[in-house]
């Protein structure tokens, strides 16, 4: 198949990106401008901002292991894709194929949830 | 069948002349622009009458034209840009939120082949053997737009903002990922023009030696991934009850607190486009697509699903759809957020696992090439692997509750001290009284002590 399917997507990516571009580069350009010192503090609702480090600083370490087994889980799917597209063709072979496959994800499936990898306290 | 002659298959796409490719880009993208502004005027007059208001009802024809206003307003407002900001990525990451939604849209089927000034070409801006993985890389993608706005930002919401939707959203992606899975098994394609053709006749089933016909929809015959898609693409949209990411009432404005003027106005525009989005994916996989409805599609052989009239009916289940999202935004309470979490890990994926080993088990047992001997090996390895599962499952005991002693010695050393987490505060002297003029029979000797829980007994004396 050739690759000619793939230019309107690129269009609409490309349009898209000229439209969001012009439009975040024009706003501070017809926009007011009225210069006041607290206004380009960091906002929190009146008070001194915390300061903060730029690059985030410290942050739970819950969100790493979120990303970590969002990776675990999304090659699962990924591997399950051209399975399922070509399931009929793949028969019987196929099926026993994924059981063990999607049996071994959930062993360690359950060793994460006994571990408290997916409590979030 | 004359009207499955007009569904476009693979073969169709890629050959547009460059100006009707043009006219198809520039179409899709002004209908998404369109249907955002109708979407927001559509969310604020549904919420408003389900809270009993009229709503926005003075710019334009009842207010319609609110919205446009609203966005043609925003630009000509200052842009404040704090100093902490990261200025190259602030300025990066709303582009990136709306390019990630624009693109998604470029492979939703709106209808079959027609003909534009004289050129025969399927009423679909593009289509691919791999099109419905387009739209999840785009959805993967418009995380970044999240994470970037409330990392750049340098201030202490956003992040936290950012941090949780990334969070949220790669979760919930797992679950719709998985939830399409049944829905190529079925189809035996990802591509989304070809995914409707799938539906549009029903199954034959053979049930018990009753013979009838399944209905073709996708959401019918896969409800359980059909369910799954509807939860967690409110999760991926971030809309409520899943809109942790900007919980006013924690996080002011979540990821986009520090955005204003029309950098604002660009998430908010990726936002509806999002809901839009899988609104229109959730159309095309599960309800039919473009196809009519089944009473209507009977009518005439088919007329009303040829030429123009699918825009209609694609339309109109896209706006149900949105209509759900609006009802869940005016009616449910937000979630906490390990509720939330734990929801997506702990219910969602197994159960999405176990339906999809479930079918194609049915669907290998129903297969004509599988002989009776596999048939029954196969019936008694699952009732096996089901019975050793419930035995081996571990019986949860649940952790003996910490008397004070233990939770004043689990605390660190020369922490400040603070009370324990089931304290019961004795009522106040005045409660008291209160319950026992309510109540004037009870109000001598202790049943009204036993009304208003354990009161120790130098509070009675106060």
């Amino acid at each position: 198949m050739s690759l000619s399917a793939w230019v309107p997507i690129v269009g609409l990516l490309v349009l898209g990106a000229l439209f969001s571009l012009f439009s975040v580069a024009i706003a501070p350009i017809v926009g007011p401008k009225r210069y006041n010192r607290a206004k380009l503090e960091a906002y929190e609702c009146g008070i001194e901002p915390t300061p903060q480090p730029i690059g985030g600083g410290r942050f739970p370490i819950k969100f790493y292991l979120t990303a970590m087994l969002f990776i675990i889980f999304d090659i699962e799917v990924i591997f399950l894709y051209p399975w399922a597209v070509s399931f009929n063709a793949l028969g019987l072979f196929g099926f026993v194929e994924m059981l063990l496959f999607i049996g071994t994800v959930f062993i360690a499936y359950a060793y994460v949830w006994r571990r408290g990898g997916l409590d979030w306290d | 069948m004359t009207f499955l002659a007009q569904s476009p298959t693979l073969q169709d796409f890629g050959h547009d002349v460059w100006w009707l490719v043009l006219l198809k880009v520039v179409g899709v993208f002004a209908m998404l622009l369109l249907l955002t502004l109708f979407t927001i005027n559509y969310e604020r007059k549904v919420v408003a009458r389900m809270a009993q208001r009229p709503g926005p009802n003075q710019v334009g024809p009842n207010g319609w034209l609110q919205s446009l206003t609203d966005g043609l307003k925003l630009p000509f407002k200052e842009e404040i840009i704090p100093l902490t900001a990261d200025k190259v990525v602030y300025f990066l990451a709303p582009v990136i939120s709306a390019v990630c939604a624009f693109t998604a849209f470029s492979v939703i089927p709106f209808g079959p082949m027609v003909s534009i000034f004289g050129e025969r070409t399927p009423l679909q801006l593009t289509d691919t053997s791999v099109a419905v993985l387009l739209v999840l890389a785009c959805g993967g993608m418009a995380i970044y737009g999240i994470v970037l706005a409330g990392w750049a930002s340098g201030s202490t919401y956003p992040l936290l903002g950012g941090l949780r939707s990334s969070a949220q959203m790669i979760s919930y992606e797992v679950a719709m990922g998985l939830s399409f899975v049944a829905v190529f098994m079925t189809a035996g394609t990802m591509s989304t023009s070809e995914i409707v053709r799938a539906q549009a006749n029903g199954n034959p089933v053979n049930l018990l030696g009753l013979e009838f016909t399944a209905p073709g929809w996708y959401a019918v015959l896969l409800l359980p991934s059909f369910i799954i898609y509807a939860i967690s693409a409110v999760g991926e949209t971030n809309r409520a009850p899943f809109d942790l990411p900007e919980a006013e009432s924690e996080l002011v404005g979540g990821f986009h607190t520090e955005y204003s003027s029309f950098k604002f106005a660009m998430f908010f525009l990726a936002e509806y486009i999002n809901m839009i989005t899988v609104s229109a994916v959730c159309t095309t996989l599960f309800l039919g697509g473009w196809r009519a409805p089944w009473p209507i599609s009977a009518i005439n052989d088919g007329m009303f699903n040829q030429g123009w009239w699918p825009m209609l009916w694609f339309f109109a289940k896209v706006l149900v759809l949105l209509f759900g999202f609006i009802w869940l935004r005016a009616t449910l309470p937000r979630l906490r957020y390990d509720q939330f979490m734990r929801f997506g890990w702990k219910v969602l994926i197994p159960v999405n696992l176990v339906w999809i080993l479930a079918l194609a088990g049915i669907k290998t047992l129903q297969n004509k090439a599988t002989d009776d001997g596999t048939r029954y090996t196969i019936i008694g390895a699952l009732i096996l692997a089901v019975l050793l599962i419930t035995l081996l499952w571990p019986s949860r005991t649940p952790a003996p509750a910490p008397n004070l002693e233990e939770q004043l010695a689990r605390r660190p050393k020369g922490s400040y001290p603070v009370p324990p987490l089931d304290l019961q505060v004795p009522p106040s002297p005045r409660t008291r009284r209160d319950v026992a003029e309510r109540q004037p029979a009870m109000a001598g000797g202790g049943a009204a002590t036993d009304e208003t829980g354990p009161a120790n007994s130098d509070e009675k004396e106060v």
